[in-house]
């Protein structure tokens, strides 16, 4: 080689261009070593959780609302999958042939079918919920794109209106409305857990991260109504408020040892399970958050506070005028008799006999054993908007209203707290505390508002009511000696009392001699020309305690049964004839 | 020198071996674990829904109607209910 192409294939760099490409490398290496160690070394946590969010899931564990049973484990609400239709509006695609067969599995019309699935163009509707599962497979056996189903639970009602007044229901985000459902809502709905867990390719669940907090699944309730009872209930008061074409009606039926509410029916009623129309009329209550004034049923209470003051035996006799005036107030009674009885007054229901008792009695004295027997009070169920009722101080009476109080004017009840108050005397003068739900038999702890020996004796006036000539001679149970009162109020319309409108009651007891059971029944507003409460609510009275101690197989106490020897064995006891 | 090299590292190899072989039948046993929890939440469900529908059939008010419409049963009347009372001698 000649030195001149040496020199040519001598490499001519300047120094400055071999620095500056030298630190441009340097430099960007430097920045990539930064970042890695800022990655990998301080800042971790960025790419540990891109790492963590491939395989790592928060799952939340749905909690399953309790199921409601009766006493007997009945079932009265439950939560139940149910499959629904959904459908994708940008998905489907639908042609005419399976249009048809669609409409022929959810049994619809073919026009209806297509203005549904007409109705949206974007995103995602419901076409039915729920559908059954027969047509939940054959759905999805047709495979049509845009259509799935969707797995919900929905609070179902086996028995219907029957019980549904009690047990209330939920509402579409499962909370209670009305009812057992409401009142018990916390224990019923249980509460959601969670869990981290590791998930695989496949989506299997395959380890927990950390401890699992577990769902806590709702509490069930078993409720002191007896399904049997209650059904024969609502059966007798539809059918006497339609017989007697009134606006409405309640039957309470209380066990009278341990104040459990063995039933509770109200008309006009509604259906749980399918509350597409709402109506707030026949949703409430009425036996519990409705109040009336009671009427002649408080007649008993009259009787009971003279009888302990020791101002009259129950044979006393007291002139009982035809009339008798109060203030600018005439009392008349509609079957008078010059002289009666304080058992007479109970048991012909007289007006003018009960003002005089009561008279006999200063106000703050009469308040008191209204207060006492439960008047004015909450009636303590735990249901949610129960009432306490009216009953005004004793101090803001006038004479009259004294006087109007004595036959159940002046103040208002409801029919749970009425039926409440009438334990004292099924119960020998022990009020028990209410329950919707089954108590267990233990000792629960009552309140004593009367004397074993007053209570006795009301109770045997209140079973001459339902001898002859009593106002409740149709409230008789063949074979069972039953104690109550009738009640005929008038409703007060605009501040004034209709003449021709009245709200029927009767309360009532049975067995008399060891009573178990309280029924309470009000019809409100018979306008079938008979309105007297021995005829209109005393049937429903008697068809339905009947019905309740043959289904709780209480022995028969009446008379009229008598014991036959037989040759060997036990005794046999037979009813002769008659009873009504 | 070496021999034990070589045997602590076959040694580690079987141990490291060892890990991940209990490692997958952990994962696997989760595996059924969760497929049971699965199951018997599935019949929990069925048994509610059997609940339900053993419910509707046995509300009172169908069999009240079937007992009366179609096997043509009738509430006893008073006079033909006898009354047994068990005085208590066995």
């Amino acid at each position: 080689m000649s030195s001149r192409s040496r020199k040519l294939l001598k490499l001519h760099l300047e120094p400055w261009r071999m620095l500056a490409v030298g630190g441009l490398l340097l430099g960007g290496m430097v920045l990539v070593a930064g970042r890695a160690l800022y990655l990998q070394g301080i800042n971790t946590d960025y790419l540990q959780g891109k790492g963590n969010a491939l395989t790592n899931r928060n799952l939340t564990l749905p909690a399953h609302r309790g199921q409601v049973s009766d006493r007997y484990g009945q079932l009265l609400a439950i939560s139940t999958p149910v499959e629904s239709l959904w459908a994708r509006a940008d998905e489907l695609k639908l042609n005419p042939v399976q249009q048809a067969q669609l409409a022929k599995v959810l049994d619809m019309p073919l026009q209806d079918l297509s203005k549904k699935l007409a109705r949206k163009t974007r995103g995602e509707f419901s076409v039915r919920r729920p559908v059954t599962p027969e047509q939940a497979v054959r759905i999805a056996a047709m495979g049509v794109p845009g259509l799935y189903l969707r797995r919900e639970f929905r609070r179902y009602y086996p028995a219907g209106e029957v019980s549904a007044h009690v047990v209330g229901f939920t509402n579409v985000d499962d909370l209670g409305q009305e009812g057992v459902e409401r009142a018990y809502q916390d224990w019923l709905a249980g509460r959601e857990g969670a869990r981290q867990v590791v998930r695989d390719r496949r989506g299997n669940t395959i380890r927990d991260l950390a401890p699992i907090k577990t769902a806590q699944m709702g509490g069930n309730l078993a409720l002191a109504l007896d399904l049997k009872i209650q059904y024969l209930a609502h059966r007798e008061l539809s059918a006497a408020v339609a017989t007697h074409k009134a606006k409405g009606g309640s039957v309470v039926v209380l066990d009278a040892k341990t104040g459990e509410i063995l039933a509770l029916a109200n008309q006009p009623n509604f259906n749980p399970n399918n509350r597409r129309n709402y109506e707030p009329g026949p949703m409430r209550n009425r036996a519990v958050i409705d109040t009336f004034e009671p009427g002649s049923t408080i007649k008993p209470f009259v009787a009971a506070a003279v009888l302990e003051r020791g101002l009259y035996h129950p044979d006393s006799v007291i002139d009982t005028p035809e009339t008798w005036r109060v203030g600018n107030k005439l009392v008349r009674d509609l079957h008078p008799r010059p002289q009666m009885t304080v058992s007479e007054i109970i048991q012909r229901s007289s007006n003018v006999g009960a003002v005089k008792l009561a008279m006999s009695l200063t106000p703050q004295q009469y308040w008191e054993v209204l207060h006492r027997s439960g008047f004015g009070e909450l009636p303590g169920s735990g249901f949610p908007g129960e009432t306490a009722g009216r009953l005004r101080d004793a101090a803001l009476w006038r004479p009259v209203e004294h006087a109007t109080m004595a036959y159940g004017y002046g103040l208002s009840v409801s029919l749970l707290q009425l039926s409440r108050a009438y334990m004292a005397f099924a119960n020998d003068g022990e009020v028990m505390p209410l329950s919707f739900l089954k108590r267990e038999p233990q000792e629960i702890v009552g309140e004593r508002v009367f004397s074993p020996s007053v209570a006795r004796e009301v109770r045997a006036m209140m079973e001459a009511v339902t001898q002859e000539g009593g106002t409740g001679t149709r409230t008789r149970v063949p074979g069972y000696r039953v104690a109550g009162k009738t009640g005929t109020a008038h409703k007060l319309v605009d501040g004034r009392y209709a003449p021709d409108r009245y709200l029927s009651s009767f309360v009532g007891m049975a067995p008399a001699s060891n009573p178990r059971l309280i029924i309470g029944v009000a019809i409100d507003e018979p306008s079938g020309g008979v309105y007297y409460g021995g005829s209109v609510a005393g049937p429903v009275f008697a068809q339905v305690m009947a019905a309740s101690l043959r289904q709780l197989a209480l022995p028969p106490d009446a008379p009229e049964t008598e014991t036959r020897m037989t040759e060997r064995g036990p005794s046999i006891a037979t009813r002769t004839g008659g009873g009504a | 020198m070496s021999r034990i090299n070589i045997i602590l590292a076959l040694a580690l190899i079987a141990s490291a071996l060892a890990v991940v072989q209990a490692q997958h039948r952990s994962r696997t046993y989760f595996v059924e674990l969760e497929r049971l929890k699965k199951e018997s939440r599935a019949l929990d469900e069925q048994w509610g829904q059997l609940q339900l529908e053993q419910g509707t059939w046995a509300n009172p008010a169908r069999v009240d109607a079937l007992a009366r419409a179609q096997l043509g049963l009738v509430e006893p009347q008073a006079d033909r209910i006898h009354v047994e009372t068990w005085t208590g001698r066995p």
